[in-house]
């Protein structure tokens, strides 16, 4: 009887895959998604974008554990997690933009849960540094009032929950060393080349 | 709570295909796919509350059994629009798709038994996870188990004898 009653593992996987397409489209239509994560193609890789009803909370480069990205925004903003592209239209039309050059500033809402309240305070300072422009480590550190804790403002920068959208790519090293990126160097360069401060190769 | 909920994604692919197998047997391949969203955003909605972090297999089986439930009921308070109702309802041929014979006689078991009949010999379950997750004696589930199969027998010969004696 038992081999009556199989059901291939294939066509489950198939078909599972399929019906879980469809809830996922239709759960972020629903908006019973707290925190919807999308792809984003661009020249640094492909990006994964985590977007909330607060705003873009996250966004985080190829190579990165996905599932460690996911079990992150599971623990700090909610459980209900999910791959749905449509709430993640936005910052994905906002980022295609930047990257053909069409856009020097975004208009996205941010979501800053996952900022502690110093790193808060850079990267507002940080989100201030104008497309094409640089600041150094100290220069944010004076202009959140703590002139001494330039190597805190490293740190922060390094933590960034939001990169590119929100430019630690634009803050350097006092001596126009770029010094370091959460993303790792190359992508800083890239970017900054994308905005004309490194001259184009 | 004694874990922590992981993000829905993670939970959603590790327990999308074993659903999909569930919901194939208990409402029939046709329907699969819908009782599996109502499934999985039943579970959506409760997922902040969910209490069992540590068996969120078992929880979504449990929904998906209230489901496949409500569907029948559904299907049954239905009206039939035929003057003459076709022998079966004509759907994907059993044999192909990767499907076994008997699967598509599952979904017209009782409750009890197309549950027992589908932990136990389609998921594969032992006799004492299929008792937990039907709230039961494992001596219930054995006789669910063991009906259901037989009326699958039965149901069988039967047809077997209509093409036979065609």
């Amino acid at each position: 009887m038992d081999e009556r009653l199989t059901i291939s593992t294939h066509e489950a996987d198939r078909g599972s895959a399929q019906a879980a397409d469809r809830f996922r489209a239709v759960a972020g239509d629903k908006g019973l998604v707290d925190v919807a994560v999308g792809t984003v193609g661009s020249p640094v890789g492909e990006l994964l974008v985590a977007v909330t009803a607060r705003g873009l909370a996250a966004i985080s480069f190829e190579g990165e554990d996905r599932d460690r990205v996911l079990d992150r925004l599971a623990r700090e903003l909610s459980p209900r997690v999910l791959m749905a592209a449509r709430p993640t239209d936005d910052v994905r039309r906002e980022l295609d933009e930047y990257f053909r050059g069409a856009r020097r500033r975004f208009d996205l809402r941010l979501d800053r849960r996952l900022m502690s309240p110093f790193a808060k305070d850079v990267l507002g300072a940080t989100a201030r540094v104008p497309f094409g422009r640089l600041a150094t480590y100290g220069e944010i550190a004076g202009r959140i009032g703590r002139p001494r804790a330039a190597r805190a403002v490293g740190a922060a920068l390094g933590a960034n929950p939001i990169p590119i959208v929100v430019p630690c790519h634009r803050v350097i090293g006092a001596g126009g060393n770029l010094t370091g990126y959460g993303g790792g160097l190359p992508r800083k360069e890239l970017l900054l080349r994308l905005e004309g401060s490194l001259p184009s190769e | 709570m004694s874990r922590r909920l992981p993000p829905f994604e993670g939970f959603l692919e590790a327990n999308r295909t074993t659903v999909f197998r569930y919901l194939t047997a208990a409402v029939g391949p046709i329907d699969a796919d819908d009782v599996f969203q109502e499934t999985f955003l039943a579970a959506l909605r409760a997922y902040p509350r969910c209490t069992e972090a540590d068996r969120l297999d078992r929880w979504i089986l449990r929904i998906a059994s209230r489901k496949a439930i409500d569907h029948h009921r559904g299907v049954a308070r239905r009206p039939i629009p035929v003057a003459a109702p076709p022998e079966r309802p004509t759907e994907v041929d059993p044999g192909a798709n990767g499907f076994g014979p008997a699967v598509a006689a599952v979904r017209d078991l009782p409750a009890r038994q197309r549950d027992a009949v589908a932990y136990r010999h389609i998921l594969g379950f032992t006799v004492a996870d299929t008792a937990s997750l039907m709230g039961c004696s494992e001596e219930a589930v054995r006789a669910s188990a063991y009906q259901g199969l037989r009326k699958l027998k039965e149901q069988e010969l039967k047809e077997r004898a209509i093409w036979t004696n065609d």
